[in-house]
């Protein structure tokens, strides 16, 4: 009897192959280090292995965006299967879609409904949906609750003219109080990606377009844009300091941080920051959505950072790969993510859910930010994105810097991204 | 003897004994010289193969075609290539000719005999051994115009009213690069210098004192000539190495124009843009200018040896 029970196994171990009786299939997922990230990826990586029988292996990446996505394209371009599911920037789709496989076999349209909706559009390539928010992020803009009280102010600034004017106030009151290092505005002005994030909020809260609009026209040469500019340039040295042009965000969130501005563009990852135990301001600042024009088309723009989970084309398992996106993406995990690391869910519906509202109260803020979102062109530039955000920071660079004037900079600007986008993107 | 002996070996049709001799030295150096083609000729041969083609790195699956000569005619026409050539020309010429005068000065210094003197030799090289993605980012944040050291010390001590943007004002921004470059590699060239110093025997000095020669005699007349080899070849490495800039002014100011160098720009085509194509005819580019140098330092270092 007993002979014939273990060759009806024998019998059903060649028919499902070794995979479905023993521990499962292996993957491999690319998970950011930044903070807490890699400890919570490995915490719920190992849950969904253990609740599925597979294993899964976390890969750890740079830190910086632009090392990471060097790396990518490498691993990509030689074919590799090293790992399944990458961990990818919101400007990546459109760069490295043709990599990724369409996720929409494994999520339902109503699925795909839960996701904040500028991401799941933002993570689409040739009509796939390549991606899957996993976290959000967004420009925002920081205030010293303090300061504006002290200079009588009773709510944070909606027009960017409220801004300058009371970031001159607050910066001239202060000094004459002694702290001549004190500035009313900083910002991300170095030549770099950062820049062009805070470059498209000043020009799409002006209704200015998005550089390169979804049809792959190019829109930036308009009036509208080089008010916009104009504007950030008269900040630099008068309510910014002169420095601010070579700032990206750790040297904004440096003089922020230290007391000595009264404002900030940053992304949410200072809040906790600026909160903890040893910082000068803890307690003394809040965050709003970044300011719009006074003009009558004036709109609140924050461009829209986060990352999304794909799954490689060269993927074994691709699947089980989907599944573990699916599981890491869920209401659940986003929630815990939310709670434990204070990142941004994914899902709108959490930013008034009472257990990530108990933990962290400016998230109901970040709602609105949310609402507001406006995504870099990469889906519609394609793998012509990094020239096209390169030319345009440098050419928004020179107008701050008083190289160029904003409608000859802009001008020029229109000729190099025809240029770039040649035949089409 | 020998001779007649070579000739009439010849005169057999067997391999005289200078051909044999030539044969055991091929030799000997085929293994340096295959791996010298493995690890220098193939890469630049690949270089220049793809630098002939339109190849995108960002596109699946790879599309490579032949495009010619285009590339580098429009390489020719490019204003950022001639301006980061530019940029890389000036901050080779000042960082290496600075380099070159501070390093003898402390060279000449440590080459005195002094108390403490290896303890003093060790510590100068403290910023040379210091990784320069590190000490790039850690000036970054020295420079930095509301809470950098640099401004506060100069203001502390009177010598300006007011901050200075030094990574943010284009006309500070390639001194400020430039000066980090000095800071790190003076030691470097203190160093190639001393070694120098030290294979002039004493007894030179001594002859120029017994002939009654002022210390600045001894320096320009018996000092200078003597150093004249050690000094060409640490200004053929420095000036070698700083046409290949990259990761001082990459940290410091990232792609900005007013600071880019060829190695920046050439690497911002190919990984950023994934332009393999054209970021390999920039390589290519860089490859000449560095061979232009290299023909004028080695033509120089050759009159001065015969």
């Amino acid at each position: 009897m007993k002979r014939i029970w273990l060759a009806m196994l024998v019998v059903f171990g060649a028919l499902f192959g070794g995979a479905a009786l023993a521990q499962g299939v292996t993957l491999h997922i690319s998970c950011g280090a930044v903070g807490q990230e890699l400890t919570l990826c490995k915490e719920e990586t190992q849950a969904w292995a253990k609740q599925t029988g597979n294993t899964v292996i976390v890969v750890s990446t740079p830190n910086s965006t632009t090392d990471r996505l060097a790396l990518y394209q490498q691993q990509l371009g030689a074919q590799s299967d090293a790992v399944d599911v990458y961990q990818i920037d919101v400007t990546y789709p459109g760069i490295l879609g043709s990599y990724f496989i369409d996720l929409s076999k494994y999520f339902s349209q109503s699925d795909l409904s839960n996701y904040i909706p500028a991401y799941i559009q933002n993570d689409q390539y040739e009509g796939k949906q390549i991606a899957v928010p996993w976290f959000a992020d967004a420009g925002v803009l920081y205030y010293r609750k303090d300061l504006l009280q002290k200079y009588g102010y009773t709510s944070p600034p909606t027009t960017w003219a409220e801004l300058t004017s009371m970031a001159q106030k607050i910066q001239a009151g202060e000094r004459a109080a002694g702290n001549d290092k004190f500035w009313g505005f900083v910002w991300q002005g170095n030549s770099y990606e950062g820049l062009t994030c805070d470059a498209l909020e000043w020009i799409y809260s002006y209704g200015g377009g998005t550089i390169v609009d979804p049809q792959g026209n190019i829109t930036i040469n308009n009036e509208k844009a080089a008010q916009a500019l104009s504007m950030a340039a008269s900040w630099v040295n008068t309510i910014s300091p002169p420095g601010v042009l070579s700032y990206q965000e750790e040297e904004a969130r440096g003089v922020w941080q230290a007391g000595n501005a009264a404002f900030m563009r940053n992304w949410p990852y200072a809040y906790s920051l600026g909160e903890s135990a040893d910082s000068p301001i803890k307690g003394k600042f809040d965050i709003a959505v970044l300011p719009k024009a006074s003009t009558a088309d004036g709109q609140h723009a924050a461009t829209l950072g986060g990352w999304q989970l794909a799954v490689s084309r060269f993927s074994k398992h691709p699947a089980q790969a989907a599944a573990l996106v699916k599981y890491l993406t869920s209401k659940d995990v986003e929630i815990e993510r939310a709670v434990k690391g204070s990142f941004e869910p994914s899902w709108p519906s959490l930013y008034t859910n009472a257990q990530v509202d108990a933990a962290y109260p400016f998230f109901a803020r970040l709602h609105d930010v949310f609402a507001s979102a406006v995504a870099r062109p990469s889906t519609a530039t394609r793998d012509k994105y990094n020239q096209v955000s390169s030319a345009f920071w440098t050419a928004v660079h020179n107008v701050l810097s008083g190289q160029a004037q904003a409608n000859q900079a802009l001008g020029g600007l229109e000729q190099q991204l025809t240029r770039i986008k040649g035949a089409g993107w | 003897m020998q001779q007649t002996a070579v000739k009439k070996r010849t005169a057999k049709g067997e391999l005289s004994l200078e051909a044999r001799r030539a044969r055991t030295a091929w030799l000997f150096l085929a293994p340096s010289l295959i791996v010298v083609l493995l690890v220098a000729g193939y890469p630049l041969y690949r270089t220049i193969q793809l630098s002939l083609t339109q190849t995108n790195l960002l596109q699946f699956p790879l599309k490579s075609h032949f495009v010619g000569l285009l590339n580098y005619k429009f390489l020719l026409q490019d204003s950022q290539w001639w301006d980061s050539v530019k940029n890389t020309v000036i901050f080779t010429v000042f960082s290496v000719s600075i380099e070159t005068l501070l390093g003898l000065g402390i060279a000449l210094l440590v080459n005195a005999k002094f108390p403490g003197r290896g303890a003093m030799r060790t510590a100068m090289l403290i910023p040379w051994a210091i990784p320069t993605v590190v000490s790039a980012q850690m000036w970054r944040w020295m420079y930095n115009d509301v809470y950098g050291v640099i401004n506060d010390l100069m203001m502390k001590v009177g010598l300006s009213h007011k901050a200075y943007a030094w990574l943010a004002n284009p006309k500070l921004m390639l001194p400020a690069v430039i000066s980090v470059d000095v800071w790190k590699t003076t030691p470097f060239m203190a160093l190639l210098l001393l070694a120098g110093l030290q294979t002039i025997p004493n007894e030179l000095y001594e002859a120029g004192r017994v002939d009654g020669a002022t210390p600045w005699q001894n320096f320009l007349r018996v000092t200078l000539p003597l150093l004249r080899p050690a000094l060409l070849i640490a200004l053929i490495f420095r000036t070698l190495d700083a046409l290949r800039v990259f990761d001082v002014i990459y940290v410091m100011t990232g792609t900005n124009p007013t600071t880019m160098s060829m190695a920046v720009y050439s690497r911002q085509q190919l990984v950023d843009f994934g332009a393999l194509g054209y970021g390999s005819a920039l390589s290519v580019g860089i490859f000449v200018i560095i061979a232009i140098f290299v023909v004028i330092y080695v033509v120089s270092l050759r009159v001065e040896v015969d």
